[in-house]
């Protein structure tokens, strides 16, 4: 059978034998916890407990009226001691909440056990996934009940569960596929019964053997979901990439959307997430995330409380071997570098990389050879050597006609690039001219 | 890097790093291992076997040629790049290919001394003055080919028959035409005791490296398969000149030469293979590399039956080099999710 994929990607190293065979292993409780009150993509929190104050693990602490906005909860049960600025591992100081525990771990509301989620109404069961504060757990951290309320005139008809992991060294999804394939079925089946539909696709990467197997095993009896084998291919895993190989279908450009496309997709971890929160009522406190990399003695699968810090994580896992080149938030390809290691653990961290300098790339380009490798590459159609070239120029708006706002910032084209240029670098820095330039537009 | 730490400290959270910065870059953090230096020596390997063959053919005429280009390639790179403030750089193989490329280029046994201003013209004119690697409009090499034609035009058609491996010089050599060169002036009769066997192996005069179809083929198979050239330009460009030359020979076949001369004879297959595909001189887009290799393609058989030069290859290459910014600009990808290329 043909495997399923789109045009363009790469093939880097998976380095994922680091930690696959790893079990999910419960982290010790951690002592402090830090937690912003930013950590999704939308409006940032505001704190609603005071310095002093006893919070009990699960109770909302953060909140807001926005409607692209996830409550954060508290994800130990303790003292508040300090809310001040803290270094996010998203790169710049955010208000954080530092909570001191009181080594009971005890829950402001206990969870209740496996509910059948299909006695709520579809509204209540998006209430409840807001209530818990679910985020997609991909690492792009978009509020998951804002994806389950489409306008009415863009009706959905497929919701497609991402299991292709596609950046190298992380395994949280993979292992929660393998010991959690029940419960992520049953995420599923919420989504469909929330959305009104009836047509659900898990898409895994055909690297991935016995996650196949198992999913398949766990959906067996329900005749609306199928298991896809994608073709391993960096960036299957990306939203739009994912979509046209499951589907066929291709998401407009900026601001077009999946749901323009009938299309909704979550990670699978969320939709792990999803089933405690609607089966269970446990709100997101935690999260397995993937401490990997040559820099580390021995990598692990952690399900971490959220707050936790990056040196607090890196312990347990025997701290470091050698000397840390880079420590990464997420993966390789599209991975956050950080500049401490006192950076939390927030809902969108899947990964914590130590790299060797070995395994790191070196910095330092050369100039284009026009080789064309890039656009090869690139999975979005662009020609990231020419948008590349007018952002370092500062031609913004050639840029902008290039459809630089197209780019997904997924990497392959520096990964491929014979001359080492810094592609997304350039691009990034293009957008960000290029959007505040519109944000004024839009002011005046 | 601002880290020295001892790893013995690090446990659970309180390690020398908590307090050390550490280096911050912008992602992929991680890059594959193709370099322009290895893409560079991958095309020098390729070229191995028609220089070896030229060698073998032409004898030490050929060597002498091929040691000097390269030499002089090398060694005006080293020599410009300082003075133009820049880095020396000819480590990254790009001033050696350029030499090989023009060597194979010219007639064997040519006097030295133009072999070595052929090689300053390619580095200087064809490169450095554009702002080195990567900003060169023209294929250096063909600018210096051209150039050496136009200033020593007896010297670069004065041609010797294969079969003289230890000729001491190059005069000993009996002079001889090229099958295109005799096509040309003296028709086509005189052409046709030519075995097309002999002109896929070498056995003809011509250009060092032109001459052997079966070596360029087997060192061409080598980049397709590192992915260093794709099939789209040789592959447009022979097929175009097939058929170009093809639709002349059905209508008058006793005026034109059949398309199989024309594919074997003279540098179209040199020219498809290692110069329309040299990566800066040639458009970005696959569809954009089509257009490019038929217009070589076709420019070439045009220039062949109806221009003064028996051959056309290296003006057909510099002229669609010089169209090529107008073919990306109108071959631009239609991206993700977009109906055209510029909604």
């Amino acid at each position: 059978m043909k495997l399923k994929t789109f045009l363009g990607g790469i093939h880097p190293p998976g380095n994922k034998h680091l930690s696959a065979a790893k079990k999910i292993q419960d982290a010790p409780l951690p002592q402090r916890v830090y937690l912003p009150v930013m950590q999704h993509i939308g409006a940032p929190g505001e704190h609603i407990v005071t310095v002093g104050q006893k919070v009990k693990k699960g109770e909302i602490i953060a909140q807001s009226k926005s409607f692209v906005f996830a409550p954060i909860h508290a994800s130990i049960s303790g003292t508040v001691t300090e809310i001040k600025n803290h270094p996010h591992p998203g790169g710049s100081e955010v208000l954080t909440i530092v909570i001191e525990s009181d080594g009971k771990d005890e829950w402001f509301e206990e969870p209740h056990n496996d509910h059948d989620p299909l006695k709520f109404s579809p509204e209540e069961i998006k209430k409840k996934i807001y209530a818990a504060g679910i985020v997609g757990l991909g690492g792009a951290a978009f509020p998951t009940h804002v994806k389950l309320s489409p306008p009415k005139e863009k009706p959905i008809d497929s919701v497609i569960l991402n299991g292709a992991e596609c950046e190298p060294y992380l395994t949280p999804d993979y292992r929660l596929m393998l010991e959690k394939a029940g419960s992520i079925v049953k995420g599923l089946q919420i989504l469909l019964y929330a959305l009104g539909i009836n047509r659900g696709y898990i898409g895994i990467e055909a690297n991935k053997p016995d996650a196949l197997d198992a999913m398949r095993c766990a959906v067996e009896k329900d005749p609306r979901i199928e298991v896809i084998s994608l073709k391993v291919k960096y960036p299957q895993g990306a939203e739009k990439q994912l979509i046209k190989s499951v589907l066929n279908r291709e998401v407009p450009p900026p601001p077009g959307l999946p749901l323009d496309v009938g299309a909704v997709v979550q990670n699978v971890g969320t939709a792990y997430a999803i089933y405690e929160a609607v089966s269970m009522g446990k709100p997101l406190i935690e999260r397995v995330v993937t401490v990997s990399g040559q820099g580390v003695r021995e990598p692990k699968n952690l399900r971490l409380r959220l707050g936790t810090l990056f040196s607090e994580a890196i312990g347990h896992c025997g701290g470091f071997q050698g000397e840390p080149a880079r420590i990464l938030m997420g993966g390789p390809m599209m991975g956050l570098a950080q500049h401490t290691t006192q950076v939390p653990v927030i809902k969108g961290t899947s990964g914590i990389l130590v790299l060797s300098a070995d395994e790191t790339a070196k910095t330092g380009a050369s100039h284009c050879i026009n080789c064309g490798m890039c656009v090869r590459a690139c999975p979005m159609r662009l020609l990231p050597s020419l948008i590349g070239t007018y952002c370092e120029k500062h031609l913004f708006d050639e840029a902008e006609k290039t459809h630089v706002l197209d780019c997904i910032e997924c990497g392959s084209c520096v990964y491929v690039c014979p001359a080492k240029r810094h592609l997304v670098h350039l691009i990034k820095y293009g957008k960000s001219v290029i959007l505040a330039k519109k944000r004024r537009q839009a002011l005046n | 890097m601002p880290i020295s730490h001892d790893i013995s400290q690090s446990i659970s959270g309180t390690d020398a790093l908590d307090f050390t910065l550490l280096t911050v870059t912008a992602s992929p953090h991680i890059r594959g291992d193709v370099t322009v230096a290895r893409i560079m020596y991958s095309v020098l390997l390729a070229l191995l076997p028609a220089t070896v063959a030229g060698v073998y053919l032409f004898g030490l005429g050929a060597l002498q040629v091929i040691l000097v280009a390269v030499f002089g390639a090398v060694a005006t790179e080293a020599l410009v790049q300082p003075l133009l403030g820049k880095k020396i750089s000819v480590q990254d193989g790009s001033a050696a290919v350029t030499g090989l490329l023009l060597a194979l280029t010219l007639p064997p046994g040519l006097p030295w001394w133009m072999v070595l201003t052929g090689s300053f013209v390619a580095i200087v004119l064809g490169k450095a003055v554009y702002g080195g690697l990567g900003n060169n409009p023209f294929n250096p090499a063909l600018i210096a080919r051209v150039v050496l034609l136009v200033s020593w035009p007896v010297h670069l058609t004065r041609w010797q028959n294969p079969g003289y491996l230890f000729a001491r010089h190059a005069q000993d050599a009996i002079s001889a035409a090229t099958p295109l060169g005799m096509l040309k002036s003296e028709g086509l009769a005189s052409i046709g005791h030519l075995r097309l066997l002999d002109l896929f192996f070498g056995y003809r005069a011509g250009c060092i490296g032109e001459v052997s179809i079966v070596a360029l083929l087997i060192g061409v198979s080598y980049l397709l398969w590192k992915g260093y050239v794709t099939w789209h330009i040789p592959v447009s460009c022979l097929v175009t000149a097939f058929l170009a030359s093809g639709f002349f020979w059905i209508m008058k076949p006793g005026q034109y030469a059949n398309p199989i001369f024309h594919i074997l004879s003279g540098g179209l297959v040199l020219g498809a293979c290692f110069m329309a595909t040299d990566m800066v001189t040639s458009p970005i887009t696959s569809k954009g590399m089509l257009i490019f290799g038929a217009g070589i393609g076709l420019f070439t058989i045009i220039i062949r039956l109806f221009g003064g030069y028996p051959e056309g290859t290296s003006f057909a290459i510099l002229i669609m080099n010089a169209v090529c910014p107008l073919i990306d600009k109108y071959t631009m990808p239609k991206g993700f999710g977009r109906r055209s290329a510029h909604a």
